[in-house]
């Protein structure tokens, strides 16, 4: 595969994982106000998704659709850090917190490189990124120093560049995320 | 916390009661605002000011019933046509309301 659709597989493949662990929270986070903006956040990263799979799918041949659901859980190119349920909420947190650090280093990087494309799709998704990162930093500030926030960034941070194999939970989550895609009847298209 | 969120949604005209939200403080409330009222393009501004700093007046005294004090007090209708029944009209002619 090429090099390029490598990195772009990678970066939307943690968007729309990172998006369907954040949707969990959908309905059952601490409070309304937090429940309306996470779920937006998570829907943030499913359209980062589209468009990486997107350009992806104009290199490769093949649609963002297929390179979304239709890829084996063990061809999914995203980090340990993103895989995760996270019942916790510190815990998501966290992630969320070193998640949007390291976004923001790699979308500083693309916007810098030489493809025009990729570079213009990044400064696009960090304009949106800027109000992740504003949530971000008020939950930071907010639980800094409480114990079990802590000791979830302790625990998490290494997982930000892990990227040799996946979770059991990787599969968990593909058994659901792909289930209707892959209850079509054959022959047939949505 | 209680915060009121006012929104504006063209530039020039007033602002307009939207909501409001809660949230631990002034930085929350600033993300929640941007997110319920602000993200599809609904506002051109906000403002969002906690509720304690809001003063809140709903007495209005009117002992006397002064009626005339009011837009209301003047059912204008009513003495137009006592005037047109003086003046000898039955109606004013169309357009002239």
């Amino acid at each position: 595969m090429p090099a390029r659709a490598e990195l772009l597989l990678e970066i939307a493949d943690d968007e729309l994982i990172l998006g369907w662990r954040d949707s969990e929270w959908t309905g059952i986070a601490p409070f309304l106000e937090e429940d309306v903006a996470f779920s937006s956040i998570a829907q943030n990263e499913i359209g980062h998704a589209r468009a990486l799979y997107e350009l992806a799918a104009r290199e490769l041949g093949t649609t963002a659709d297929e390179l979304a659901f239709d890829r084996q859980p063990d061809e999914y190119r995203c980090s340990g850090l993103v895989e995760l349920r996270l019942p916790e909420w510190e815990r998501t947190i966290a992630r969320h917190v070193l998640y949007e650090q390291a976004e923001a280093e790699r979308l500083a990087r693309l916007k810098e490189c030489g493809d025009a494309e990729l570079a213009g799709l990044a400064a696009k998704i960090d304009r949106e990124e800027a109000y992740h990162r504003l949530h971000a930093e008020m939950w930071h500030a907010r639980l800094e120093g409480e114990p079990r926030y802590e000791a979830a960034l302790e625990e998490l941070r290494p997982l930000v560049e892990e990227r040799n194999g996946h979770s059991p939970e990787l599969q968990e989550l593909w058994d659901v995320m792909t289930s209707v895609r892959r209850s079509q009847p054959a022959g047939t298209t949505w | 916390m209680i915060y009121e969120v006012f929104r504006q949604e063209r530039k020039g005209q007033p602002f307009q009661h939207a909501g409001s939200i809660e949230a631990a403080d002034e930085r929350f409330a600033e993300a929640y605002a941007r997110e319920q009222y602000g993200r599809r393009g609904e506002s051109v501004a906000l403002w969002v000011v906690e509720r304690g700093s809001i003063m809140r007046i709903d007495e209005f005294v009117d002992e006397l019933n002064r009626n005339y004090h009011r837009v209301d007090g003047y059912p204008l209708k009513e003495k137009l046509k006592e005037a047109r029944e003086r003046a000898g009209t039955s109606r004013a002619p169309a357009g002239d309301r």
